[in-house]
């Protein structure tokens, strides 16, 4: 996916989250760092003009909910900032790339911790498969069906200082 | 990091990542859910062989916001010999399963000491020993003072008292210079340890000649029973020459903060007035060592420990 | 019955065989033949050392050391003569501790026990223990100290000085001003302040010494200095002999070797008193040893159990274990750096020692017709020190894990091996 496509794709999840929620009203759009977080600032910037509010995105880290803490040496953690209440609101978690579910799963439980929301949805930039949890997306920029020796990468400029773009590595083919 | 034994074993990047990380668990005071899970499963024990409610607390809150197991463990007056019960209960607690052991200790060096035997695999970490060090005590100042200053680079802090006592000069002296503030130690003669010249910091007798460029002052507690042992002549002359009253506190810059580890003796090195001035983040530093706290724990604990590695 | 032994190179010089019997040494020579011989091809023949400061702790302490088990370390580092400090529970302050002291040395036969007599009752520096009784009795005290603590009172040290000069006696002296000492547990330095250590200046030591020199200058009489550990402390009783002023003053191994740094790690097997000091004191120590201010090395061997040691700095007991160590270390301090030949090792580990404490079998050179107490040392080897490889009740050393130059392979006391190869007979 190039810069365009990425675009695009952002473009359609916004407009799927208006169309599922009927409007902004009563969302809140929280990226999970690192990338989760441009990319719902990105989304919150195109609501925000197809309603002709501000949409103010939040960020939730959920690196202290993992549950593979114990795999690796203590990671830094990302800021959280959740604009407003969630209790009775809906919650748009956005990530970049959807694979075990392991993310999402950490996502929900430090929501609960939070409040609770009227409801949870998902929003992906990237759906690679190979979920080991019962978890969907509701929104998804592009299926990227991968072996799981492969590894997608995503560039952000916001984050990465590069063009957009979403490649896959390591595939040896 | 294994351990927290100094504050003088911290890099300025691990110094900073505890900060950092401290900053992020501050939030979870204000929430409805105090607590975080990530230290589910894990022991802590709270071993103190020296009263002090006020740091026991603060770290078993610190603990059990992160959903730690805590055992507290008061050593203090137990029948056992003073020397052997160290590390008899070192091996207490290890049979218990101890992930971490939080040592408060009289004898400087003894968490050093229960780090380097073999009598605990935990990690340990200082809650203050002896006349040594306090390493937890230092980067919740410094958390203080970051969140009210701004990056610590460059700031002035003038730490006045019974420095040659103080576990908590000693470890603001190391952590502040690895930030790479300014320190200023001001004391009595008699109140400086000798070799203070080999320390990263300046010193000076005079308290009024280090007020006007101070960013922050930091009053250390001094006991009256020095006097008895000829460190100072009177507590009134201690408190006229060296303590921090409003006219001393007027002279400070505008932006100035005071800052005091507790407990108080209010007259003697503190006026009442200058405690309970705006100026005053002592409130604050109560509120910040939970999270301070709380991201030693994570950071000694919450990944993988030896003998875990994938 | 007699020995031979072949081939040793006696204080370092030629190799010569050496015939014994009865306790004495009969020939010197090549060529000799007895009814046991006794390899010592590479070896170097030194008169049996005389260690002036020993703690054997017993009475009292027999689950730290026992008569028995510190005169078996002393046989094995080379020792034939031991002086065995006072502060035993009870403190060997009468006639009849010391001279039960003095007899189970006598009974074991690993070493001749000197008991050390108290310089006041219980140790406690109020008032004279009795002197002239101790003198008089079967030990035939020479040498009274207080060791653990000071003789601080100036007037009593005054007139112990004067009173021990009725019977040759001689106050060895632990210099250690109390009041600047209270608490102290290491040097003090910038070390100690980094630490939080409360420290044990160079002053509370020298101090003492010129008070002391002083009051012997003073009053006419003769003093030993223990343990010196302090570059000013090496002026003083330089400045002191300069004046004619009768002191001697000993060294340990330990001061000889190990500075403050170790007390970095607050293991408390470095946890000795006076405290292991700095740098440039070592270099002041082994200066002084060198160039005679400092007569003698003395181990200051202090055997504590484990749990003495197994715990936090502050609650371990003072001191360390040198028996066995001593000799290996003045080698490598003193002789492998060019400080010392191996003829003044046996004038500061043997002849001095035994003049001071009055041994007058003791410290006597190897020479036809003098009492065959020899030790037999091999410079070339090297030895890790493990600890559980000690006749010491105590595991003490602050050696473990260290390579030391030396081996001693065997002792004779009065013609007897105490030791022979490396073992303990
Ligand atoms: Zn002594």
């Amino acid at each position: 996916m190039d810069a365009t496509d990425i675009s695009r794709a952002l473009t359609r999840i916004t407009h799927e989250i208006l169309e599922r929620n009927r409007d902004a009203e009563g969302v809140v759009i929280l990226g999970i760092p690192t990338r989760g977080v441009e990319l719902a600032e990105r989304i919150a910037a195109k609501m925000a003009e197809v309603e002709g509010t501000t949409i103010v995105p939040g960020a939730l880290d959920v690196t202290m909910y993992r549950d593979d803490l114990r795999l690796k040496a203590p990671r830094a953690l990302e800021a959280t900032n959740v604009p407003e209440d969630i209790d009775g609101r809906v919650v748009v978690l956005v990530d970049d790339v959807l694979m075990s579910g392991r993310t999402i799963r950490a996502a929900l439980d430090a929501l609960s911790d939070l409040g609770r929301p009227k409801a949870v949805q998902l929003a992906v930039l990237v759906d690679r498969g190979h979920r080991e949890l019962p978890i969907r997306a509701d929104f998804v920029g592009k299926n990227l069906p991968t072996s799981l020796a492969e590894k997608v990468r995503v560039r952000l400029s916001g984050t990465d200082g590069s063009d957009d773009s979403v490649s896959i590595e390591g595939s040896g083919a | 990091m294994k351990h927290l034994l100094s504050a003088g074993d911290l890099s300025r990047d691990e110094a900073v990542l505890i900060l950092d990380t401290a900053e992020q668990l501050l939030s979870v005071a204000q929430r409805p859910i105090k607590k975080l899970p990530t230290l589910r499963g894990r022991t802590i024990v709270n071993l103190f062989f020296e009263d002090s409610t006020r740091t026991r607390i603060s770290f078993e809150a610190a603990a059990k916001r992160l959903s730690a197991d805590v055992i507290n463990f008061s050593a203090k007056g137990s029948s056992v010999s003073k020397g052997e019960s160290l590390k008899d209960t070192a091996l207490t607690l290890q049979a218990m399963g101890a992930d971490a052991v939080v040592i408060r200790h009289h004898a400087s060096g003894a968490p050093h000491r229960l780090a380097t035997s073999e009598w605990t695999k935990g990690a340990v970490v200082n809650a203050g020993d002896g006349t040594h060090e306090h390493p937890t005590q230092a980067l919740l100042d410094a958390f203080t003072m970051r969140s009210r200053l701004g990056d610590l680079a460059g700031k002035n802090v003038t730490i006045v008292g019974d420095v040659l006592h103080s576990r908590v000069a000693r470890s603001n002296a190391l952590l502040l210079d690895t930030l790479g503030a300014n320190v200023t130690l001001v004391a009595p003669p008699t109140l400086l340890p000798v070799g203070v010249e080999t320390w990263p910091v300046e010193t000076s007798y005079d308290l009024d000649a280090s007020l006007e460029k101070a960013d922050a002052v930091m009053m250390l507690r001094v006991q009256r029973e020095r006097m008895n042992a000829s460190f100072f002549p009177s507590a009134r002359e201690y408190s006229r020459r060296y303590g921090l009253d409003v006219a001393r506190m007027n002279r400070l810059p505008d932006h100035a903060i005071v800052l005091h580890p507790g407990p108080m003796n209010r007259g003697m090195e503190i006026n009442a007035d200058v405690a309970d001035s705006d100026r005053s983040v002592i409130v604050e530093q109560v509120t910040n060592g939970v999270a301070v706290r709380m991201a030693v724990l994570y950071l000694l604990l919450g990944g993988a420990t030896e003998g875990e590695t994938a | 019955m007699s020995t031979v032994i072949k081939g040793a190179r006696i204080l370092g010089g030629e190799a010569t065989d050496l015939l014994i019997e009865d306790g004495v040494i009969m020939q010197i020579g090549a060529d000799l033949t007895g009814d046991e011989t006794v390899d010592a091809t590479g070896l170097i023949a030194l008169p049996g050392l005389v260690d002036l400061h020993t703690h054997l702790r017993e009475p009292g302490r027999e689950d730290a050391e026992t008569v028995l088990t510190g005169t078996q370390a002393a046989a094995r580092g080379g020792f034939t003569c031991v002086f065995a400090m006072a502060n035993t529970e009870p403190v060997a302050d009468t006639a009849g501790v010391v001279e039960q002291v003095w007899r189970l040395g006598r009974e074991h036969g690993y070493a001749d026990v000197q008991p050390i007599g108290a310089v006041t009752v219980g140790l406690a520096g109020e008032r004279l223990a009795e002197l002239g009784a101790m003198a008089d009795s079967a030990a035939q005290v020479r040498v009274f100290s207080d060791d653990g603590k000071c003789v601080s009172d100036a007037v009593l040290m005054r007139r112990a000085l004067e009173y021990v000069k009725a019977f040759d006696g001689v106050i060895a002296q632990h210099a250690q001003e109390p009041r600047l000492t209270e608490g102290a547990q290491m040097n003090e330095g910038p070390l100690s302040g980094e630490l939080g250590l409360t420290g044990w200046p160079a002053v509370a030591e020298e101090a003492i010494i010129a008070r002391d020199v002083l009051l012997a200058e003073h009053v006419g009489s003769r003093l030993h200095v223990c343990h010196l550990s302090t570059r000013g402390s090496v002026e003083i009783v330089r400045w002191a002999k300069s004046r004619g002023i009768d002191v001697t003053a000993e060294v340990t191994p330990h001061h000889l070797l190990l500075d403050d740094e170790l007390v970095r790690s607050y293991d408390p097997i470095y946890k000795v008193n006076p405290p292991l000091r700095s740098k440039d004191d070592v270099l002041a120590v082994r200066e002084g040893l060198a160039d005679g201010t400092i007569d003698i090395v003395a181990t200051d061997h202090a055997p504590h159990p484990m749990e003495d040691k197994e715990c936090e700095w502050q609650a371990a007991a003072f001191g360390m274990i040198g028996l066995e160590t001593a000799l290996s270390i003045v080698q490598q301090t003193m002789v492998d750096t060019g400080a010392l030949t191996w003829e003044r090792v046996a004038e500061v580990m043997s002849a001095n020692p035994a003049r001071i404490g009055r041994a007058t079998t003791h410290g006597r050179p190897l020479a036809v017709g003098e009492p065959a107490h020899v030790v037999l040392y091999d410079p070339t080897a090297k030895r890790t020190i493990e600890p559980a490889d000690t006749a010491s009740l105590s595991r003490n050393t602050p050696y473990a894990g260290r390579e030391l130059p030396g081996r001693v392979v065997a002792t004779f006391l009065a013609g007897k091996p105490t030791v022979l190869e490396g073992k303990l007979q």
